[in-house]
């Protein structure tokens, strides 16, 4: 079978400074990916070149076999790719309850799809800030909205950046059983944090970039059992 | 200076203030969404105010000429949009300014060309022409009474578009993050060109209403695109709601400073003095409450980013 997303010798640049150097990159249906590395080394960039944000200057990114390449980040959008942004990104001047059904939509006809309903049932908090503005809420909450933010477009690949970056322990685990719960469920997640432990937890396999290029990939178990990878390229 | 008076200073400011809102609202929104400056939308208030006189007087009459002009005035500004302004969105500021400065140029000229440089004819409909006595004793022009409902009308059909509809939460997550937006899926081409149309109506709306009572001539878009600049620097680019309030404001600040400021005066310096400064001092008004503004508010009153 073909990979549900593929990224192949990706290069990109923000203007004359290239940050990425051939990246592969491989997601499967149904399989949660961990992509790591240090700061800077080009994960977010990865994922704003997926999204379409920023041009690729090289390679080529193929999403259920269609070419992404030059395509406007709408498109990108509603062929199925969602995206949990780094700093949330939340619309402010949105009400909770305006975040989740502005861009609500179920393009590839799933067959249980996400509602309102099932977004505050995953978040409880959410239904009780219900027509609070975007602005008004805290970072978890916001971190909540996000996801369901996502969601909401029913994506075939669920991109979380930095998804439980400033947040209180308590409220980490929370998204992180969040998240095992959306894997149970079949949701294909490419994901991007810095808690290596809850990542291998998590992800099925794992992509670790080294100034814009990839250092090594493999499974959970692989990496988990070679903690030398852990300190010469994540740094902990 | 008698309480009638200033009645009717205040409801003659209200209908400046809301014709003002119809040019601001779409200002607004084009400022605030895709960060570009339109000089040249004083330009399509200007045909919105030609069609509907020309349509007028072929058809006899005012209402179908004004929905005439609607039409062909959102047409128009959609295919400004399309055809040139989408090339600009990604310029900086000054070549924005540049670029739409000459469209009104190039617009005014067309215009001179096709209905020539003397003012065209356009009057408010015979059934509106005249008086009303609101209270025994005051009598307002219907005309302007009109054109406070239907700035209202169009005030509320705008509200309900942007706050209760999906078009409207993508234009306010546009316009608060327009990358974020595109993120979600959100066709921000088409939201663009669907924006101008609109703004473009609205454009034509206030032309056409303003029009029997100031004057259709050619440049007529300039001088109340600045009135428009000032309003939504006021009120925080990217608002609609902010576009209103400061629409009012500037409406009432203005109509009432020069009609009242004067008389004010009169009592302190005499009456020559005081139709000398009040004047003066009353077209700098708006100014000095846009300079007060952005001393408190920065960012105007209702800011679309935080």
């Amino acid at each position: 079978m073909t990979a549900l997303l593929e990224v192949r010798g990706l290069e990109a640049a923000y203007g004359a400074s290239q940050v990425l150097f051939g990246v592969d990159l491989s997601i499967d249906s149904g399989q949660v990916v961990g992509l790591l590395g240090r700061n800077g080394m080009g994960k977010t960039t990865t994922i704003r070149t997926i999204l379409g944000l920023l041009p690729a200057r090289g390679g080529e990114i193929r999403f259920c076999g269609d070419r992404l390449n030059g395509k406007p980040p709408e498109s990108i959008a509603r062929m199925g790719v969602a995206v949990v942004p780094e700093g949330r990104q939340i619309f402010p001047n949105l009400t909770v309850r305006e975040n989740l059904i502005a861009f609500a939509a179920n393009r590839a006809a799933v067959p249980d799809p996400w509602t309102l309903d099932k977004v505050y049932a995953l978040f409880p908090p959410l239904a009780a800030r219900e027509r609070n503005l975007g602005s008004r809420l805290s970072g978890g909450e916001q971190q909540m909205l996000a996801i369901g933010r996502a969601l909401m477009t029913n994506p075939q690949l669920l991109i979380l950046d930095e998804a439980t970056e400033g947040l209180a322990p308590l409220l980490r685990e929370e998204i992180w059983r969040c998240l095992s719960r959306l894997k149970a469920a079949g949701q294909t997640i490419l994901v991007v944090d810095k808690y290596v432990e809850r990542l291998i937890a998590l992800a099925d396999a794992h992509t670790i970039l080294v100034r814009g290029q990839v250092a090594w990939r493999g499974s959970s178990e692989a990496l988990s059992a070679d903690r030398t990878l852990w300190s010469r390229y994540l740094g902990v | 200076m008698t309480p009638t008076l200033i009645v009717a200073q205040i409801l003659n400011g209200v209908q400046l203030g809301l014709m003002l809102f119809l040019l601001a609202a779409g200002l607004t929104l084009i400022f605030g969404i895709m960060d570009m400056i339109n000089l040249a939308h004083g330009s399509l208030y200007m045909i919105g105010a030609y069609l509907t006189a020309t349509v007028t007087s072929a058809t006899g009459s005012f209402f179908l000429g004004v929905g005439a002009a609607i039409i062909g005035t959102a047409l128009i500004g959609m295919a400004l949009e399309m055809s040139v302004l989408r090339q600009l969105y990604k310029r900086d500021h000054l070549s924005q300014v540049l670029a739409t400065f000459g469209i009104i140029l190039i617009v005014n000229e067309i215009v001179r060309m096709i209905w020539g440089a003397q003012p065209v004819l356009l009057n408010a409909p015979e059934v509106l022409s005249g008086p009303v006595e609101i209270v025994p004793g005051f009598r307002y022009p219907a005309f302007r009474l009109f054109l406070i409902g239907v700035g209202i009308a169009v005030a509320l059909l705008l509200f309900f578009i942007v706050n209760r509809t999906r078009v409207g939460m993508w234009v306010r997550a546009g316009a608060s993050n327009r990358e974020m937006a595109q993120a979600m899926g959100v066709r921000i081409k088409l939201l663009f060109t669907l924006i101008f149309g609109l703004g473009a109506a609205l454009c034509a709306v206030a032309g056409a209403l303003l029009g029997p009572i100031l004057s259709v001539q050619v440049g007529m878009g300039e001088s109340i695109l600045i009135l428009a600049f000032v309003v939504i620097v006021i009120g925080g680019i990217g608002s609609i709601k902010g576009a209103l309030i400061g629409a009012l404001l500037v409406g009432i600040v203005d109509t009432a400073g020069r009609a009242l400021l004067p008389l004010i005066l009169r009592d302190l310096l005499g009456r020559d003095a005081a139709t000398n400064i009040g004047g003066a001092l009353a077209s700098v008004l708006i100014y000095l409450l846009m300079a007060l503004v952005l001393f408190w508010k920065p960012e105007g009153l209702f800011p679309a980013r935080s």
